[in-house]
């Protein structure tokens, strides 16, 4: 078959090119895993807030009554919710579509929203990481609405890249987040909305 | 074999199209103002990181061992990928990545693909190749929609549009996306919308997408697409079906190496702290995203360019555009002049070794489209020593034209000359004679053959008495 003789004509063109018996270096280590850069949350909070994304912090106790109170500030009717998102999140002003059995194409696009949970936060980057795991749903669920709404618990954030990437596993479906859509396509200037979520709001829960 | 379509078929060597390009004033507009302000931004981006120089010696490391071991990182990357449900494809050339792709989006019933932005399937004109196999590919980045829309040829490898301004992409839209509104203005966040509204239907109803990938990881057979506007996500996420055409130099050993190239890539391309967003993904999970996962694994000239042992190094590439943007050449010329989809220092240095034939006249003048300042050196994330390897390929340019050639001819003359103290100092007092012909401290032309070296440059006038002369006359 002809995938297999390209294959193996790939691999001997490899061989051939490296007769000379390359000796790589090893990989040097030495920039910082982590990072002293003061109060976590403080700068996570600013760095989303940079990507003009939409931060409050709260304390948990008060974490449902801030969900109802932006839900209904939005106008949000519809609203969706992976599977296993805890119960006492939703509010109970709006309608909530659970992902179970899985929502049609169409039921996500018309959509007023989602809420869902994190896996981690990254301080310095402003980046929120989802990885399908508990109250974060299938990755089309917080890409065809309009708005995201992500509740991430203060102790979810790390500080550098290379402290979340140790937290997470590669073989789960990851979708890291840095504010909402943007693009730089047009003169190369970072213009918000275009084809995911347009807006993200993000409450970061302090016990 | 057939021509590798990574330069463009009828494109003049640069020095012509460069000239060109360097009368169009709206160009050179357009790119001062996207390049000064990516400049700028990079280097505030860069400078929060203290330890960007150990960032970088760590991409060029790890790097150079996926290469030195690049057959062994392959076979990984297709068992990982292979025992998560992925299938993975083998293609020697563009020709066959073309084929392959088509005939999958064929077995999958599509007569149309939607495509995230990608380098290695503008490398082999897939677009192309898909439409004369009577597939349409609908491009779904904001800049590559301009650019297929606009019926032009993208110009930077990360903002393909980068030579349009806001009015002229206004135009662009107005005249070809029947479904623009009327009153649409030039205001970016409008055009934004635009191309939203346009494309929403596409993804909704896409059977398959078709993506590049910017690194996958041989441990464990992760792929990851870098990107902004969120028309990735819904390539990767939303089809039944997905097609990643891959580099086969795009590898890292493991997982943990791209703690490294996280900070390296958005920094270096869009000069922020992060993108907006990464997709990883591993084969197929049930319940979440694509079903059916082809991964094809693409040579295209790069074993080539692997065998020679300078110009290996342009392999760690990451696509980044950095070189670009602080190039004082590509900020003149813009990225058209280079006819090739990899334009500006990097495009320089990789297009001819994908493309293997220095005989060619556009090729062959790429690596000569420099001043070799070295900028690109330092903006590189990967620390590719560009300067070197277009000195490396002058070299090689100039061998492919044999003993002929006019540098050999002119190489064999000045070493006659130079073989005798007279024929050298009777030489010297002739090259004085240059200072007849100069206006203002240069000399702008002078006569064939000296003509061949001062049709593209100045020379500074040669001063009135050699310093050999000058030794005689004053310490004689």
């Amino acid at each position: 078959m002809a995938s297999s003789a390209s294959r193996a004509e790939v691999l001997r063109r490899i061989r051939i090119a490296l007769r000379d018996n390359p000796q790589p270096a090893p990989i040097p280590r030495d920039y910082d895993v982590s990072r002293d850069l003061g109060d976590l949350i403080d700068v996570f909070a600013e760095r989303v807030a940079d990507y003009r994304a939409i931060v409050h912090r709260v304390r948990a106790e008060r974490l449902t009554v801030w969900i109802d109170g932006l839900l209904e500030a939005r106008g949000a009717q519809r609203m969706i919710a992976p599977t296993d998102l805890p119960e006492d999140w939703l509010s109970p002003d709006v309608e909530w579509q659970r992902d179970s059995p899985p929502l049609s194409i169409d039921a996500m696009d018309s959509s007023d929203g989602v809420l869902t949970a994190c896996a981690v936060g990254i301080a310095e980057t402003g980046t929120i990481v989802l990885d399908a795991g508990v109250g974060q749903g299938r990755r089309a669920l917080t890409l065809l609405p309009d708005y995201h709404l992500c509740v991430v618990r203060a102790e979810q954030v790390v500080g550098t890249v290379p402290e979340a990437l140790a937290r997470l596993d590669p073989v789960r479906p990851l979708t890291f987040i840095s504010g909402p859509s943007a693009t730089s396509d047009i003169e190369l200037d970072r213009v918000e909305g275009v084809h995911g979520p347009r807006t993200l709001e993000v409450i970061i829960v302090q016990d | 074999m057939a021509r590798n379509p990574v330069t463009w078929l009828g494109t003049p060597a640069f020095p012509v199209a460069a000239k060109k390009a360097l009368t169009d004033t709206q160009l050179r507009r357009n790119l001062r103002k996207a390049t000064t302000t990516i400049r700028g931004k990079r280097s505030l981006a860069v400078g929060e990181l203290p330890d960007w120089e150990d960032l970088r010696r760590a991409g060029e490391a790890v790097k150079n061992e996926v290469l030195s071991n690049l057959d062994s990182y392959l076979e990984r990357l297709e068992r990982s990928v292979t025992a998560r449900g992925g299938i993975v494809h083998w293609a020697r050339d563009a020709a066959e990545a073309n084929e392959i792709v088509l005939r999958l989006t064929k077995a999958a019933g599509a007569d149309e693909v939607v495509k995230v932005k990608s380098m290695a399937t503008a490398e082999i004109g897939l677009n192309e190749a898909l439409e004369a196999g009577g597939v349409t590919a609908i491009e779904t980045d904001l800049a590559e929609l301009i650019v297929q829309l606009g019926k032009d040829r993208p110009s930077h490898i990360l903002v393909p549009a980068i030579h349009r301004n806001r009015s002229e992409i206004k135009e662009i839209f107005r005249r070809e996306m029947p479904d623009a509104p009327a009153t649409l203005s030039d205001e970016p966040r409008e055009l934004a919308e635009a191309a939203r509204a346009h494309l929403r239907r596409k993804f909704l109803t896409a059977k398959v997408a078709v993506s590049g990938a910017n690194f996958a990881v041989a441990d464990t057979g992760s792929v990851v697409v870098v990107e902004s506007e969120g028309n990735g996500r819904m390539c990767l996420t939303l089809p039944q079906t997905l097609i990643t055409v891959m580099g086969i130099e795009k590898l890292v050993p493991s997982w943990r190496d791209l703690e490294v190239f996280f900070q390296l890539l958005p920094r270096s391309s869009t000069a922020e702290r992060m993108n907006p967003y990464t997709s990883v993904w591993t084969g197929v999970t049930p319940g979440d995203g694509p079903q059916e996962f082809h991964l094809v694994l693409l040579d295209n000239g790069r074993t080539a360019t692997l065998a020679d042992e300078v110009g290996r190094a342009a392999l760690r590439c990451i696509r980044c555009s950095a070189c670009l943007n602080v190039c004082p050449v590509y900020e003149r010329t813009g990225g058209g002049a280079y006819g090739s989809v990899y334009p500006g220092p990097i495009g320089a240095i990789l297009t001819p070794q994908l493309m293997g034939n220095l005989q060619d006249k556009q090729t062959a003048s790429l690596p000569f489209a420099s001043s070799l300042c070295g900028a690109c050196f330092d903006a590189c994330p990967v620390r590719i020593d560009i300067p070197k390897i277009l000195v490396h390929l002058r070299g090689k340019v100039v061998s492919a034209k044999g003993k002929r050639g006019p540098e050999a001819i002119a190489m064999s003359a000045l070493a006659w000359v130079m073989r005798d103290p007279k024929r050298f100092a009777a030489a010297q007092r002739a090259g004085s004679l240059g200072r007849f012909v100069a206006k203002g401290g240069r000399i702008g032309r002078l006569p064939w053959p000296g003509s061949k070296w001062t049709d593209s440059r100045d020379l500074p006038v040669p001063p009135a008495e050699s310093f050999r002369a000058w030794w005689r006359r004053t310490r004689g």
